[in-house]
């Protein structure tokens, strides 16, 4: 048991009346590891985690927790699962006081000195109402609450949405705490990149329903580079593992995959002048990769300018050969290269 | 110790975590037998994993920089090389090699880049006997 994963994902597919959201979402979480999805608004985050805990069923594929089924958990296997859902689910007439005794009368390993401690740290009162309190503080209350459960596996999503900086690092704070503590699993969907490169291990990035890229942030950071290149063509040059590419004035910015000294000398060949590679940052890499991605199966990156008024992509299952990993860092270039 | 880290440079964060200790250790700010802060202590004030911080930890106590004793904490270590001599003037030689390399393709001039080792080496913090 304790050398299957954590949590995993294996070609789940899910649909909403015709419409695929996932199309075959496989990625693994190690125990102890915090892994972060990432994906556009509608990208099918918050389905996946969803159909994670078994609150969804699931159109094809498999999912599990703990090495369990997602579609049979037991109340013993629920128990070590944490979730904070976008809109954290809080009766409003509670008192912060009510809603740790109703958690302790509800979860088994709920340890309400841990979370009084925790709130106590925000500066939060026991008799305040879940109504009365801002935005922000309900945030705060509810991962309290679910870290206090002592889970193995938590699963946020999206759980810094539109919170201030201020906010934002006293979850932090909490997050990295029970990890600490607890060495807990983590699953997290979220938008604020700067976040995600403080505490992720690895991070997945979601689009057209399935993983675009499944990497480590290190090695995102060690085999991505950015390279701005002068040529007067007007195609990018089909230089090997170039996972995006922008037009800019008099050339491209290239996103590069494990860009080698042979790479670059093709690539120097192929154009006029190349810039120095620099590293883009998280926030850099999601606007690359999935700046051309709708959430309905858009065009891909890096095949040229976006054809405009062009048929959507088929709505149809896919099948296994579409994933084609590279290394660690997983890139489906879809419509061929640009040439 | 002042730590600090940027989660959007190039470099990962456990080995701007490694390379920050080493300088705290040269420039002085840190010195034998200072504890550092536990792996929890270090992520909260950081706010990162600290799966991160540990494996900073172990890098930093495979290359005898910090020693680690169980229960009680990691600590900085008397920073006595035990290479021997031969061994200490290949790495320095490599080492040397890698900075100056970089150095001249900044384009600065040989006197310009001289100024600059000097001015780096006087903020640190050398021990009195040192060869």
């Amino acid at each position: 048991m304790t050398d299957s994963p954590a949590i995993r994902f294996d070609a789940l597919r899910r649909r909403y009346g015709e419409r695929w959201v996932l199309r075959g979402l496989s990625f693994e979480v190690p125990r102890g590891q915090v892994y972060a999805l990432l994906g556009r608004n509608g990208a099918g985050k918050t389905t996946a985690l969803r159909t994670l805990l078994g609150f969804l069923q699931r159109d094809g594929g498999r999912t599990e927790v703990l090495g369990r089924d997602s579609a049979a958990l037991t109340p013993e296997v629920r128990d070590r699962i944490g979730y904070v859902a976008e809109t954290p689910a809080l009766y409003g007439w509670m008192t912060v006081d009510r809603v740790l005794a109703f958690e302790a009368g509800t979860r088994r390993r709920f340890d309400r000195d841990r979370a009084e401690d925790l709130l106590e740290r925000l500066g939060m009162r026991g008799r305040h109402k879940v109504d009365e309190l801002s935005r922000g503080a309900r945030a705060q209350l509810a991962l309290a609450v679910a870290v206090a459960a002592r889970p193995d596996v938590l699963v946020l999503d999206d759980p810094a949405a539109g919170l201030d900086a201020v906010v934002r690092r006293e979850l932090l704070e909490m997050l990295v705490d029970a990890i600490a503590e607890d060495g807990c699993t983590v699953l997290m969907s979220s938008h604020v990149l700067s976040d995600v490169e403080r505490v992720a291990d690895r991070v997945g990035l979601l689009a057209d329903g399935r993983l675009l890229v499944d990497a480590s942030v290190e090695d995102l950071k060690r085999r991505v580079q950015r390279r701005r290149v002068r040529t007067a063509a007007d195609a990018p040059p089909a230089v090997p593992g170039l996972l995006a590419a922008r037009a800019v004035s008099q050339g491209f910015e290239l996103t590069l995959l494990d860009h080698d000294d042979a790479r670059q000398a093709a690539l120097a060949a192929a154009v006029e002048a190349v810039s120095p590679a620099e590293t883009p940052s998280l926030e850099e890499l999601f606007l690359d990769l999935l700046g051309g991605h709708g959430t309905a199966g858009g065009p891909p990156p890096g095949a040229g300018p976006a054809p405009t008024g062009a048929a959507p992509a088929p709505d149809t299952a896919p099948t296994p050969d579409d994933a084609r990993p590279l290394g660690a860092v997983r890139h489906h270039p879809a419509n061929g290269s640009p040439t | 110790m002042l730590l600090r880290i940027d989660p959007a440079a190039s470099a990962p964060l456990f080995e701007q975590l490694v390379q920050g200790v080493k300088e705290a250790v040269a420039a002085g700010q840190l010195t034998a037998g200072d504890k550092l802060p536990s792996v929890r202590e270090l992520a909260r004030e950081l706010a990162i994993n600290p799966n991160t911080v540990a494996r900073a930890y172990e890098r930093l106590e495979a290359e005898d920089v910090i020693l680690r004793r169980q229960g009680a904490g990691c600590f900085v270590k008397e920073q006595r090389s035990s290479l021997t001599a031969r061994e200490r003037k290949r790495r320095l030689a490599a080492a040397m090699r890698r900075v100056v390399t970089d150095a001249f393709h900044t384009g600065a001039s040989a006197d310009e880049i001289s100024a600059a080792l000097e001015a780096e080496l006087d903020r640190l913090d050398f021990p009195e006997d040192s060869p």
